[in-house]
């Protein structure tokens, strides 16, 4: 620690100064909302321009009993999750094979930089323009896809594809992955290439095959990273509105809707029931703010260990030079 | 020499696979172009062809003729997602530089708070966010797509993590051993220092808000102040119905720009991602 200097604080206040502008703008655009959005859910706001609020007199709790009980609700979490999962493990699988491949220090993969460009680049691609592309591929009576189907004799002709639940909801699938294992990957090559290389030329001397290598040293080490993309893909997941609305519109047969398009629909199209839209919201907020929660206390422990690490170094350092002086002396 | 054979096949493998990838990362986007440039009759009879078309100017003039007006939409994106951006990444900085440099009683208390509220998507909050801007007849102001920027607790949180290591208080203090006022010293001496960060932060701050669907979708109605993913969902619309060209070419409209810009700082864009990975 630097030695304190008389009035050293008398700078103290700009570190208040200077968080202002991001206390006020969090204030009013963030936790304003937040509060409002928790409040209007016990109460009856609904209808188009409506703004005043009048608390629900007879069960403060119906809004949250109606949205839960709601089968529509339950099925579009239910779909959420389903999508999620489902695009997340191959993903993942994806991301951590082709990261192990291009870290892996006997293949030495040529031409790493274009294919990480290519990979990635569906990203940063609109994921409006996206879903249009997709239902535009898939589309009846003349698709891409029923194109090809045809083509090649596997249909005699144009099918209906989107009406099929099980195809829409892969589709959905097929777009969020395709959209986010290159970033994932990409995330994960960087926390590989942040292991010592000392640990893989032992593990290499000891005669370690590829395998053995990726499943004894680089999964253990990238521990962190795996939650932290795990979570945030989790919470990611959870609000996925742009391609299902674009897409299929929740469609067919709710088959691809989603809690934030339930929501969305629930407030912003025809019903205009901002009460229920506002219980759901929060059910999501708080399962959100429970991932959070964890992801915090992970960070903040892997932080901790890194200091506790750090401290143990520099001791390790000063006995070194203590050793070295008596020595010296000796 | 078993070695070198058991390479040989795991390495043609690896390409395999990559290539194949690949493929699938372009070809979407290029059935995309060329359709934009074939006629819907084309489209009609064979909707797959990997060769361009002569149809595009009328695909281009079909297109423009309805509701789609892509100007607009770019010109509004464009507001926002600079707007937004510029709000972001000095406002984070700023809020950054308070926790590095500044010693203050509630500053551990701010930084774990940024932490937790990091997370929270603006999503689930939209239903109080929409009556609150409604009530103050915002709801067709682009500042409420801006303004909102200044508090970014993610950027605030990246910003922190570059600035503890690279800042040193020497020349801070000696700033101010020449008589410099602190606001002179953030704007003068550290955010020059925090160059590289914030170009980082501002290419994913810009692409998000320009990609951002949600919260444009909830506040906007008036058609001169859509913004491009809303613009995009337009074509979905009855009126594009049977138009599949000029659909392709509205799509490609929106697509272009980013592709390129993407291209053109693909170097910088992929370092952000793994310099996002070693956070945790």
């Amino acid at each position: 620690m630097k030695s304190k200097k008389p009035g050293y604080d008398r700078y103290a206040k700009y570190g208040y100064v200077f968080s202002i502008p991001f206390a006020v703008a969090f204030l009013l655009f963030s936790l304003y909302p937040t509060v409002y959005t928790a409040v209007i859910g016990f109460t009856d706001l609904k209808g188009l321009g409506m703004t005043t609020i009048h608390f629900l007199t007879d069960d403060l709790f119906r809004n949250f009993k109606t949205v839960l009980a709601n089968p529509s609700f339950q099925g579009a979490f239910r779909n959420t999750i389903v999508i999620w999962l489902s695009n997340f493990i191959p993903q993942m699988l994806l991301a951590l094979l082709l990261a192990a491949w291009f870290t892996d220090r006997r293949s030495k993969v040529r031409g790493q930089g274009v294919f990480k460009v290519l990979l990635y680049m569906p990203n940063i691609i609109t994921a409006a323009t996206i879903a249009i592309l997709f239902s535009g591929f898939f589309g009846y009576p003349m698709g891409p896809v029923n194109d090809l189907l045809v083509r090649f004799g596997f249909a005699e002709k144009p099918v209906e594809l989107l009406r099929n639940k099980t195809v829409a909801r892969s589709v959905v699938i097929f777009i969020q992955t395709w959209m986010w294992y290159g970033s994932t990957m990409i995330t994960l090559i960087s926390g590989i290439l942040g292991i010592s290389p000392e640990i893989f030329e032992s593990a290499e001397v000891d005669g370690a095959n590829r395998i053995q290598t990726f499943f004894r040293i680089t999964l253990p080490n990238v521990k962190t990273i795996l939650l932290f993309t795990l979570v945030t893909s989790l919470i990611g997941g959870l609000n996925m509105f742009d391609i299902p609305k674009l897409f299929q519109n929740g469609g067919p047969d709710n088959a691809t809707l989603t809690t934030s398009l339930f929501i969305y629909n629930q407030a912003f199209s025809g019903s205009y029931m901002y009460n229920r839209a506002a219980a759901a919201s929060m059910v999501m907020f708080v399962i959100i703010a429970i991932l959070s929660a964890i992801m915090f206390f992970v960070m903040r422990d892997s932080d901790e260990a890194q200091m506790r690490k750090q401290i143990k170094q520099q001791q390790k350092a000063y006995r070194m030079r203590l050793k070295s002086e008596k020595e010296g002396k000796a | 020499m078993l070695k070198n054979k058991e390479n040989l096949g795991m390495k043609i493998i690896i390409y395999v696979v990559c290539v194949f990838l690949a493929i699938i990362s372009i070809i979407p986007f290029w059935l995309m172009i060329v359709n934009a440039t074939r006629s819907t009759t084309e489209i009609q009879q064979h909707a797959i062809s990997l060769i361009p078309s002569g149809y595009m100017m009328s695909n281009l003039k079909i297109l423009l003729g309805k509701s789609f007006n892509p100007a607009v939409g770019f010109m509004n994106s464009l507001i926002i997602s600079v707007g937004a951006t510029a709000l972001a990444v000095y406002f984070s900085s700023l809020t950054a530089y308070a926790q590095v440099a500044y010693n203050w009683k509630l500053k551990n208390a701010f930084f774990s708070f940024i932490m937790i509220v990091m997370m929270i998507p603006a999503q689930v909050t939209m239903i109080g966010f929409y009556q609150m801007v409604y009530k103050i007849h915002m709801t067709n102001n682009l500042a409420m797509l801006i303004f909102p920027a200044i508090a970014s607790p993610t950027m605030v949180f990246f910003m922190r993590q570059y600035l503890q290591p690279t800042l040193s208080m020497e020349i801070v203090q000696s700033a101010r051993i020449d008589g410099a006022k602190e606001f002179m010293i953030f704007n003068r001496i550290v955010l020059p220092i925090m160059k590289p960060a914030i170009a980082t932060q501002a290419i994913f701050s810009f692409v998000a808000s320009w990609n951002n669907l949600f919260t444009p979708l909830v506040l906007l109605t008036d058609q001169k102040r859509y913004t491009m993913p809303i613009m995009v969902s337009l074509l979905k619309g009855d009126i594009y119905k049977t138009e599949y060209g000029s659909v392709y070419m509205g799509l490609t409209l929106t697509v272009l720009p980013l592709i390129i810009v993407y291209l053109l700082l693909s170097k910088y864009i992929i370092a952000g991602v793994a310099l996002g990975g070693v956070k945790g």
